[in-house]
């Protein structure tokens, strides 16, 4: 199954937000988690996180800071911010309507096409 | 790691810092990236050479990459990005906009010399004829330049009719109007058109996206390299006018009459696009002039503006309201407005807060303080002999500089006490740009209403 572009890109923030949420990390591992999550069915370019990252550091989402990898080499980590986390809240809930939403007409439709066999 | 493997990436390395946009922080985050990917990869049992072929593969193409980058951070190339895709296009492209501008230019020379031909001369005698030029001095040249945008920007049909009907409307203004020439509300008019106009130039500018905010920055970097751009030339302007009356002098002819009359007129109008050409291909050359300036003269002007008030305080004085002064009060707080935009356009949005914020952050404050000094001595003589049209406008500027200005420090104030982003302070000052507009088109068009062309 391919998912669409527009959807991919409308759940991209509150994917990371969420998995930066559950702790520090840094853009392979949260690539590497989307992938977990979605049984690798979501998918990006891997390089394409990056800007997404900054984009949420510069709107204060989340920090960054220059650590170390386990090889030694320099790695920037994300961490939430109160505002990120305040976003993070309000973006679940947003996807819990539209979710709910699709439950409820797809729960009907199913109904519906049982009662009519 | 093998030798092989480092230099693939170092070649990776090299390409990648070719993209403007992306800069070295990035492509040290974007190395560190691919070097676990292929890290991984080799433990699932990929060679080094395949590793790194499919983990540059996932990174993603690197000009689209570079794109995105680009979006994020347009102050990094902001002029690449307006000018996108066309800027790599072929020489044919540069040698046609050389050939536009300078057309232009010459276009908007001519024209401010061809209402001589019906009798109007600028150092005429006749007081109506001078007025007929303060009127209209911004309507030979302004146009020109917003063709020019509207030409490179390929804008579309029905933006072309908006951007027109400012500068009909501006004309229509100025001209049926029954400003008397000796009345101030006719030279509040004209100090106001340019700014009302320059507006509109910049909706051509950032191709009628004048909702977006970023493009509304790009405007104002545009604003501050244009306006340096303009004083060299001026500068070199000045230089070559002194060699024309040595030269000729020598020879026993005096050029002033070809100067005056020619030289300097034409020169004026045609460096306004030439200057606006130049900002627009010579992409990188000045690009650090205006935060360089910026840099050098905020703690020079927080350092001027904290005397000047302690100096009030100690000595006990207060500020003379005459409409020099209020002018130059006007002006000061304009200065320190561009000081701080030009600062905000380029600063890195994600760099903390730092000592040239706290610097800036003062420069603010005392300016606030100063403003508010000016205010209660416009507003006690308001009070004392009534409004006039000069008055009037210097209190309405004033207030909308304090509003700014103002809001700047709390926002300002948030950001260093690391209560919030910079984006914030950034938001507000594009955000604020229409007011200027449309103040400036309540001078040119309600002020002489209300005060019957005083």
């Amino acid at each position: 199954m391919d998912i669409g572009k527009d959807l991919v890109a409308a759940s991209a923030t509150p994917l990371v937000l969420a998995i930066i949420g559950e702790g520090e990390s840094y853009g392979y591992a949260i690539n590497k988690r989307v992938g977990e999550l979605s049984s690798g069915e979501i998918q990006w370019t891997d390089g394409m996180l990056y800007p997404l990252l900054h984009r949420l550091e510069r709107n204060g989402y989340v920090e960054a800071i220059w650590g170390k990898s386990e090889t030694g080499r320099r790695r920037k980590y994300y961490h939430l911010t109160d505002r990120g986390r305040e976003e993070l809240a309000r973006q679940r809930h947003q996807w819990q309507v539209v979710d709910s939403a699709l439950r409820d007409i797809w729960g009907m439709t199913f109904n519906a096409v049982l009662q009519s066999t | 790691m093998n030798q092989k493997l480092e230099e693939r990436i170092d070649e990776w390395r090299s390409y990648l810092h070719k993209h403007r946009a992306i800069q070295t922080v990035d492509v040290e985050e974007l190395e560190d990236h691919l070097r676990t990917q292929v890290k991984a990869l080799s433990e699932v049992g990929l060679d080094d050479d395949e590793a790194f072929l499919v983990a540059v593969k996932r990174l993603g193409d690197l000009d689209a990459l570079s794109r995105e980058f680009a979006r994020e951070y347009s102050e990094r190339l902001w002029k690449q990005l307006v000018t996108s895709d066309r800027s790599d296009g072929a020489k044919g492209d540069k040698t046609r906009d050389v050939v536009v501008a300078v057309g232009l230019a010459f276009a908007a020379g001519v024209a401010i010399k061809i209402p001589e031909l019906f009798g109007l001369h600028i150092s005429g005698e006749d007081d109506e004829q001078m007025y007929f030029y303060i009127r209209n001095f911004s309507l030979f040249v302004l146009p020109f330049l917003a063709i020019y945008f509207a030409w490179k920007r390929g804008l579309s049909t029905v933006n072309r009719l908006w951007l027109a009907v400012p500068f009909i409307a501006a004309v229509v203004i100025m001209n049926i109007l029954p400003f008397r020439g000796e009345g101030h509300t006719l030279k509040l008019a004209a100090i106001h058109i340019p700014i009302a106009l320059w507006l509109a130039i910049g909706f051509a500018y950032i191709s009628g996206l004048w909702r977006d905010h970023g493009q509304r920055m790009n405007f104002v970097r545009f604003s501050g390299e244009w306006f340096i751009y303009y004083a060299l030339i001026a500068l070199g302007g000045g230089v070559l006018m002194g060699f024309i009356f040595f030269t000729f002098e020598s020879i026993g002819i005096d050029a002033e009459g070809f100067v005056e009359s020619w030289v300097l007129p034409c020169g004026i109008m045609g460096a306004f696009i030439i200057g606006a050409w130049l900002v627009e291909a010579k992409q990188s050359i000045v690009e650090n002039m205006a935060p360089v300036l910026t840099k050098l003269f905020t703690p020079l002007f927080t350092v001027l503006l904290l005397v000047f008030l302690g100096t009030m305080i100690w000595t006990g004085s207060s500020i003379k309201i005459e409409r020099e002064v209020l002018i130059g009060f006007d002006l000061l707080l304009v200065l320190v407005l561009a000081l701080l935009l030009f600062s905000i356009s380029v600063r890195d949005p994600h760099a903390p807060p730092g000592f040239f914020d706290a610097m800036q952050f003062l420069l603010v404050v005392s300016a606030l303080a100063v403003d508010v000094l000016a205010l209660q001595a416009i507003s006690g003589r308001i009070y004392e002999y009534g409004f006039s049209p000069n008055k009037f406008a210097a209190l309405g500027e004033n207030l909308i500089l304090l509003a700014n200005l103002s809001w700047t420090a709390v926002l300002y104030a948030r950001f260093l006490m690391k209560r919030s982003t910079f984006a914030p302070v950034e938001h507000w000052q594009t955000a604020y740009i229409p007011v200027y507009g449309v103040w400036a088109w309540v001078v040119v068009v309600l002020f002489p209403i209300i005060f019957k062309f005083q």
